[in-house]
């Protein structure tokens, strides 16, 4: 029996449940953080920064449902939803560099989306970190998919 | 390692790192704001500023309010409690911080019974009818000066009063005072010069507490 406990000690988990898994710890990360900026910090989020938040929080739930036992269909319903936040997390990089007018962007006086609250070593925004989550989940599902199919 | 437990660990992580975080930006913050409440000190109170209480004194309560905010109205119970439970060793006094839209009017009109006297006498009449006067978070001094008809208040004199330069000199320097406390809220506390810098009742009696405690 100790024997057989040994063997299931040095297998590593799958690389497709560690992809996943990845996933999830971003999503998680993503969740943690922003709660921070708002919570903590007292940063009030914009209303595209409620966009992104809506589209990452259900992914720490769908990703931890799809690991336990590893579902191979968990990047159908993850997928479109981070796609969703993707786009929003490009369109408000947009209207804070200035490629959108601001004008024309869905945001209320208190909160604006135009306007950078904070910078991380002097180039990192709470929306590129948004972006590169985002981005950085949708590849781990591409690849995800390519494995599961071949 | 089970992946259950591999998942359960990383919870655990992520958790411990928020909180850790959150304690190292609180406490980062907290030391902050007793730098700036020390350097200052000197803008804590006015010689024109409302004081109630006895002027010995060793623990000065400094609030800085909006008198059409809920909570400021909650905590002028706790704070009357707090000066009837140390007799003759609290002070409090009062700095407008009108955050409220339409506020600006009726701290106008406090200060304006301050002239007459009767500051704290309005300021009781001001929270009981809070709602009266106030409506979605705007206060309304039109309201405001038809529940006044019926105090002691000479509203003829107080109405002149409100209008004056010097009140309005008065309010305009005690909320540029609040910005140099750094004090964003209302109600917002100092005691003894010490900002509260987590919010509560149970902070703040415990602020007052530990200033009595090395007062007397």
């Amino acid at each position: 029996m100790s024997k057989q406990q040994n063997t299931q000690l040095r297998t590593p988990p799958d690389t497709g449940w560690m992809l996943i898994f990845t996933c999830w710890l971003l999503a998680a990360a993503g969740t943690l953080g922003s709660l921070f900026f708002s919570e903590v910090m007292g940063l009030k989020p914009c209303v595209l920064c409620w966009y992104q938040r809506i589209f990452m929080y259900p992914l720490v739930i769908i990703f931890l449902v799809g690991l336990f036992p590893l579902d191979r269909a968990v990047s159908r319903y993850a997928l479109p939803v981070a796609i969703m936040g993707w786009c929003f997390a490009v369109y408000h990089y947009l209207v804070y560099s200035g490629y959108i007018p601001e004008n024309l962007q869905p945001c209320s006086e208190d909160a604006s989306c135009a306007e950078i609250n904070l910078e991380l070593f002097g180039l990192i925004t709470i929306p590129m970190m948004s972006i590169l989550s985002y981005t950085a989940i949708i590849l781990l599902l591409f690849i995800f998919q390519r494995r599961t199919q071949s | 390692m089970k992946k259950i437990s591999f998942v359960a660990a990383a919870v655990v992580l992520l958790l411990a790192v928020f909180a850790m975080a959150t304690y190292l930006y609180n406490s980062q913050k907290a030391d902050d704001a007793n730098a700036n409440a020390q350097k200052n000190n000197s803008v804590l109170e006015r010689d024109y500023s409302p004081i109630l209480g006895d002027k010995n004194a060793k623990v000065t309560i400094v609030e800085f309010f909006d008198p059409a905010c809920g909570t400021c109205k909650a905590f002028y119970p706790f704070l009357k409690g707090a000066m009837e439970a140390y007799p003759g060793k609290i002070r409090l006094v009062m700095r407008y911080l009108p955050l409220h839209q339409g506020s600006d009017d009726v701290v106008k009109i406090l200060e304006a019974a301050h002239q007459q006297d009767k500051f704290w006498e309005i300021l009781s009449v001001a929270y009981e009818t809070q709602s009266a006067w106030t409506r979605h978070h705007v206060a309304r001094p039109d309201d405001f000066w038809k529940v006044l008809a019926n105090t002691k208040l000479n509203v003829e004199k107080a109405k002149q009063d409100a209008n004056s330069a010097i009140i309005e000199k008065r309010i305009q320097q005690d909320i540029a005072d609040a910005r140099k406390l750094n004090v964003t809220k209302t109600p917002g506390f100092f005691v003894n010069g010490k900002p509260l810098t987590q919010f509560g009742s149970q902070q703040l009696k415990d602020l007052i507490e530990m200033e009595i405690r090395s007062n007397y």
